[in-house]
Parts: structure tokens; sequence; C-alpha cells
């Protein structure tokens, strides 16, 4: 089968967010990036769905030369092939996944996954709108996935509940924490991974149909109120809550 | 001009989320002379559609159809970009809910629109919507303006607040959207609910309970003090991961983003992927033992003290409260 999951290079999630000079963009220096925790998951469930169909796994990303780190976690953890779209500008969900879907096709992948969301921009959008594009189903927030004779069932977060999905290949996926635990990178898939190609590409450019206007931080909360230190505070909070917050 | 209002319903019964969605279209058509169409989606629906008027929808859009009883990704989107293109809606609003994000991105292909995804504000500045979006698990906001004729927005549940209904009645019309089989190639076969309790993601008022409290056991004082305030119980990822309690209750990074009217947070840390899930809360409640602890730092209110004891003190008050 040919298997495609498509991650993304994301700044840890302790980093302090700085603003650019440019007042749009997060300020990248003395930041870690990483795998985005939602596509480890996402490569997991790829690299499980190629031990029970054999096949080979592709590990993409579209993004400039430091993906390539995030990119060879994935083939450390056990991916056959890297490709990096490369593009060195920062664009919208759309864009994005625009140029995710052109590599998906030219590829022929019978199965794509995604993580349910990337840390950064916390779109979670960009794996319905690659299926869209690809006119291929898809199927979000998946804790649980079976295919059997190219038929797909799976479980999906709702508030309230989970849903019982069902749909054929090809398909998209994208992955919710619970679905499987991501294996750590053995010394020989680090080692292994150092010798696997990362192919590049570059893609076809599309406008962005989001224009960020400013990035700024959250306004700092002014210092609560410390009702007390035990247990005869709470008649006071309790009154706060129902008299001053009028929540209760 | 019209904007469409995605009213998000289950089982014939309105979300929370389909009375913000159509106030804040109000809002925003108000400021540039446009008008509510609202639309929803389901089977048997069309008796409830007209309570959309109180919120300020114009007229109601009811699709009714056996095979959309349950969700369909493939199917939904298909329905609502067709009423969005027979209306020339050129604003559409869903509610940023697991089916709202579901469809918004697939509807924004087919229409060849821009989709600003997950707003917690939308102001009107000179004619065009300004629209906020947290990012960065919230450690930033993202000011963005969609540049497309048509502009979809999703808005994070419970962040616009809906109020009352002022009891007008909408009109509503039932209308035909042919379906055939390729439009249902993904379908919700069931839906398990989780045994009934309130979800995190949906309640008022949420009593969360984290690693401080050492042992699953310990959860009946979150519990009873959850049930006293009618509150959903949520955890912190340590919880989950030490298989206290499932993930569906987990608030933050790799679980739920929440914004309830008060989150009372017990033996929680804080750590920056919990941060993430919860700062929106209007009001926040800290109980720990640690001063220095983080939550303390988007606390409206804090107790720094032992959750065993200052917990079930918690309960009782609101019970003698509620006695009065």
């Amino acid at each position: 089968m040919k298997i495609l999951v498509f991650v993304n290079h994301v700044p840890d999630t302790e980093t302090k967010v700085k603003v650019a000079a440019d007042g749009k963009l997060i300020d990248p220096a003395g930041v870690n990036f990483m795998l985005n925790p939602y596509d480890e998951i996402a490569v997991e469930e790829a690299l499980k769905t190629k031990q029970q169909f054999t096949g080979e796994v592709v590990v993409c990303s579209l993004g400039g030369e430091t993906n390539k780190e995030t990119l060879r976690k994935a083939l450390a953890m056990g991916c056959d092939k890297a490709v990096l779209l490369k593009d060195a500008v920062i664009r919208d969900s759309f864009a994005v996944a625009s140029g995710l879907a052109d590599y998906a096709k030219e590829y022929g992948a019978e199965i794509i996954f995604f993580g349910k969301q990337s840390i950064d921009y916390d779109d979670a959008q960009v794996g319905g709108l690659v299926a869209e594009m690809l006119g291929m189903p898809s199927i979000s927030v998946v804790v649980k996935l079976e295919i059997k004779d190219g038929n797909v069932v799976a479980e999906r977060e709702i508030e309230g509940g989970h849903e019982i999905v069902h749909s054929k290949l090809p398909a998209v996926i994208t992955t919710q924490k619970g679905l499987n635990e991501p294996r750590y990178p053995s010394l020989k898939g680090i080692m292994d991974a150092k010798r696997k190609p990362i192919e590049e590409k570059s893609i076809v450019s599309v406008a962005s149909r989001v224009e960020v206007s400013a990035l700024r931080q959250p306004a700092a909360k002014a210092p609560g109120k410390i009702v007390g230190t035990d247990a005869s505070a709470a008649a006071e909070l309790v009154r706060l809550l129902h008299e001053e917050a009028k929540v209760i | 001009m019209k904007i469409l209002a995605f009213a998000e319903q289950r089982n014939g019964q309105f979300k929370k989320t389909a009375f913000e969605i159509v106030k804040a279209a109000k809002t925003i058509a108000d400021k540039i002379n446009a008008e509510v169409v609202a639309v929803v989606v389901g089977n048997s629906i069309a008796s409830i559609a007209a309570r959309l008027g109180g919120y300020g929808a114009a007229k109601v859009i009811a699709i009714e159809d056996a095979r959309l009883e349950l969700y369909s990704t493939t199917a939904y989107s298909k329905v609502v970009a067709e009423i969005a293109k027979q209306e020339s809606a050129e604003i559409i609003l869903l509610p940023a809910s697991e089916l709202g994000k579901d469809i918004a991105p697939r509807i924004a292909v087919k229409l060849q629109a821009g989709l600003a995804a997950g707003c917690t504000a939308l102001v009107v500045e000179n004619g065009t919507i300004k629209a906020t979006r947290p990012v960065f698990a919230g450690k930033g906001l993202l000011d963005v303006t969609v540049t497309t004729g048509t502009k979809i927005f999703t808005l994070r549940p419970n962040v616009f607040t809906a109020g009352d209904s002022n009891g007008s009645v909408a009109e509503v019309e039932i209308r035909k959207i042919e379906l055939n089989e390729t439009d249902f190639s993904v379908v919700v076969k069931e839906v398990k609910a989780s045994g009934g309790k309130k979800d995190v993601a949906e309640a008022d008022i949420i009593v969360s309970g984290g690693r401080g409290l050492k042992g699953p056991e310990h959860f009946t004082m979150i519990e009873e003090l959850a049930g006293s305030l009618g509150a959903a119980v949520g955890v912190s990822r340590a919880v989950v991961d030490a298989g206290w309690r499932p993930h569906d209750e987990q608030v933050g990074q790799t679980g739920k983003t929440v914004s309830p009217s008060l989150y009372v947070a017990v033996a929680i840390s804080g750590a920056v992927q919990h941060l993430a899930g919860m700062s929106s809360s209007k009001y926040i409640v800290a109980i720990n033992k640690d001063k220095d602890a983080p939550i303390f730092s988007v606390a409206d209110y804090g107790i720094v003290g032992d959750a065993f004891e200052v917990v079930p003190a918690i309960t009782s008050e609101i019970k003698k409260m509620q006695s009065k």
C-alpha cells in the first residue's frame, strides 16, 4: 500500500512566543522546533498500516530547510522515504494544503495520515482541505481505526461521545491522542535515518486567502485574589463566585 | 448581502453553538447591513428551526433527509455549500465544534473561499471583518482578514454569547438538495454517547482534577463538587497518562479546548499544555498547595491550600447556598 503521512515542524510547546520584527510572525530565535505531537500519532499509525498491508510509508513536510529535522525523526521512527516540499514563506492553511494535495496526487497515495491539528497555528483544517482538493473521503479526530478489504471503520471523538464512521480507501485520516502510543526511535532507527533519502521538491505557489495583520501577545491577566489558605476560605470563595463573578 | 449561519443540531436538538452562531452573525449583519439566513441540516428538524428567529435569523432553511439523520462529512458539506451558493451568501459562520471543523474546510474548497478557523473575536472595521484567533497554544493572538469574495469563519464554542431569545419566530423554508450515493462516501453509522455524563467541551462549568489528587479514588470529591454545580469533570494530561481517568475528559493540548464561564482547577499545577486548553475560560478558580504553581497566574480566585480539605468544604458551602 502507498501510505503517506504529512508532518509539521512546530515550536516546542514550552516556547515563549516572541513576535518578530514584522509584527506578524513568531521570532524563531531561541525557539526549539519539534515534530508536531499529533503528527507523531499519525506517523505511528502509518507504520502500523504498513505492518498490516506491506508497502511503503512516505513522510512529507512543507516548509524550509529546518523541517528536515522533523523528517529525520519520522524516518528514525521507521518511515521509508521523506519528501520536503520547499517553501520558505509561511502561508495559510489553504496554500499549504494545496501544495500537499499536489504531492499526494503525484505520489498516488492510497491512505493519507495527518495529525488532527498542528500546535502552532491550531487550524485543524489542513487534513479536510487536502481531502476535498483530492475528492477523497476523510475522517477526522480518529481514536480507533480498522482497515479491511479497502473498507475503513473509524471511531472519531466528538463532544459527549464517539462516532463510528464508515468509509472506503483511498481516504484521509486525521489522528487524535488515544489512537496509538507513538514509538520512540531506536538507536538503529536513528542510524538508518541518516542514510535514508530526503527528496526535495518545489511547490506551485498559491496565494494565501487569509491575511495576517498582526500577531499579538494576549494581555497579561491581572493577579487574581487569593481568598485564603485552608478550608475556612470556602464560604468566602462561594460568596465571591455567587455575588461578584455571578457564575454560580 | 447575506450571512449564512450554520446551526448545529444533534438528535433534533440544537447545540448551544447554534444560538451563538446565529447571534454572532446577527451582530455582524447589523454593522454591514446584511441579513442572517440560518441553515439546519438533519432529519425531522423543521419543527425546531423557527426558534433561531429569536437570536436574529431572518429566515431558516431546513434541509431534511432521512440519510442526514446521522452526520456525514461529505453530504453535510455539500448541502451547506449548495445553500451558500443558492443564497449567494458572502459570509458563512460555523461553530469550531468537531462537526464544524470537519465540514468547514470542505465547504471552503467547494466555494473557493478563505477560512479563518477557531476565532474568538470578530469585529467589523471599515466594513471588513477582522477575526482574532488564538495560536501557539493561546500564547499568541493572530488578527486576520479573509481576502476572498466568500469568507468562512469558524467560531470557538462558548466564547460568543447567545444571550436570551427575544421570542421572534423565523420563517422556515424546507429545501431539498439532491444527494446521490457518492455524497455519502463517509457516513456515521452509530453514535456512542459517553454514558450521559457532561462533556467538558460543552459544559458551562468545569471542575478539573490533577495529579495532585494522588489517585483515581480521590476523584469522588471532584465528582461531588461538579455534581453540586451541575458541572462537567475535567482532568489534566498527567491524570489520563496515569490511567486514572478517560481521555475524553482531558483539557488542554492533546485534549479539549474549553471556554466555560467557570473553570475550577483542583491540584493542577498549570503546565502550559493545560493552560492552552482552558485559559479563555471566563472565571478561573485555582486550588493548589503550591503558591507558586503557574495555575495561579491565570486564576481569578485562588485558595492556596490542601485540596482534600478545601474541596469538600466548597461542596458543602455550595449546598448550603442552594438550600437557602
